[in-house]
């Protein structure tokens, strides 16, 4: 599929899985899609290895946008990009926004065909700056 | 392998990287309920364990590691450590060790281990997007590689870890978790921060019962 794919990654699966639900509802299999959630030990928490995991299958040669939601999170997706590497690590964005709001509104905006750059910029609209 | 590390006077002592892999997951395993408490009470309360099993999974594979040579062996710890600690510290604990492989040599003396020691810290700050002075593992790394580039004692050393994590109590978090208590941060002594003051004790305990 060439649309940019969507990568959500929360401390909790219920919310990851619950936020594709939602981004499905709008674009269906127009966008590549995976979610990962919890410490990969029943916990919640995130984990490089299935944010890696995640990124590989929601992978579109237009790139990866990643939606977070705290801190451990980003920390976690920056780090699952840096151990991919180049050259795909450079289609890869960690998004600064809501999570919710911002994988809906993201994946709306790649499903229309847009670039990375503009399935980003219309996540970070929802964060003020 | 042995890592070599030198001494004020200059002497070189070798010890063995599977004892600093069996001090530095014994310490974090005993203390490990203290350092979830210390997250309980500012944070999400998962550090201790967290640690527990990124240690502990360092500690199952320490014969892997302790054949490589010492920059090969410090950056398979640290990506094993991403891979297991989860949370942020797996990251922040893991780019530290994949950092420090990066810059050290095989059979490091002390100003290139303290040269390869400010690196990683540089490296952990880019990636917790933190500085010194917002109540976080910095707060301690810093005053460590002060003392080591100091020419300090391994018992300065320590004490200055020990210190540097207390003196985070009185400070008003301004990244990770504790920041979104604001004033409420403070009186608390931040996880991360203790985290590295056992780490730095084991492994300057176990370079001095070696040397």
């Amino acid at each position: 599929m060439s649309n940019v794919g969507i990568v959500i990654v929360s401390h909790s699966p219920l919310v990851a899985e619950g936020t594709a639900d939602m981004v499905r509802q709008m674009v269906g299999d127009e966008v590549p899609l995976a979610w990962c959630g919890g410490n990969g030990h029943g916990g919640l928490g995130t984990n490089v290895e299935a944010i890696m995991g995640a990124i590989d299958k929601a992978w579109s040669e237009a790139g990866v946008a990643i939606l977070v939601d705290l801190g451990g999170a980003e920390t976690n997706s920056e780090m699952a990009v840096e151990m991919i590497g180049e050259p795909r690590a450079q289609k890869i964005v960690v998004c600064n926004a809501p999570i919710v709001e911002g994988a809906v509104m993201a994946a709306t905006e790649a499903s229309g065909g847009a670039s990375l750059r503009e399935v980003v910029a219309t996540a970070h609209e929802l964060s003020p700056s | 392998m042995s890592v070599g590390t030198m001494d004020k006077t200059g002497t070189m002592d070798r010890v063995d990287l599977k004892a600093l892999i069996s001090a530095t997951a014994d310490t974090i395993a005993a203390h490990a309920d203290e350092l979830t408490t210390l997250d309980q009470a500012i944070g999400d309360g998962d550090h201790g364990l967290n640690m527990k099993r990124g240690f502990e999974a360092v500690r199952a594979e320490a014969d892997t590691f302790a054949a490589k040579p010492l920059p090969e062996a410090l950056k398979a710890i640290g990506t094993k450590l991403v891979m297991t600690v989860g949370g942020a510290s797996g990251p922040l604990f893991g780019t530290l060790f994949m950092a420090l492989g990066k810059e050290v040599s095989t059979e490091p003396d002390r100003a290139n281990l303290a040269a390869a020691f400010g690196k990683a810290i540089e490296a952990v700050a880019a990636r917790g997007k933190s500085q010194v002075g917002q109540k976080t593992m910095l707060d301690v790394l810093q005053p460590v590689h002060d003392a080591l580039l100091r020419g300090k004692t391994g018992a300065e050393i320590t004490d200055a870890a020990d210190s540097a994590a207390d003196a985070t109590v009185p400070m008003k978090a301004l990244r990770g978790r504790a920041s979104f208590l604001g004033d409420r941060s403070i009186g608390h002594m931040d996880a991360g921060a203790r985290s590295v003051a056992l780490l730095v004790r084991a492994v300057v305990e176990t370079i001095k019962g070696h040397a």
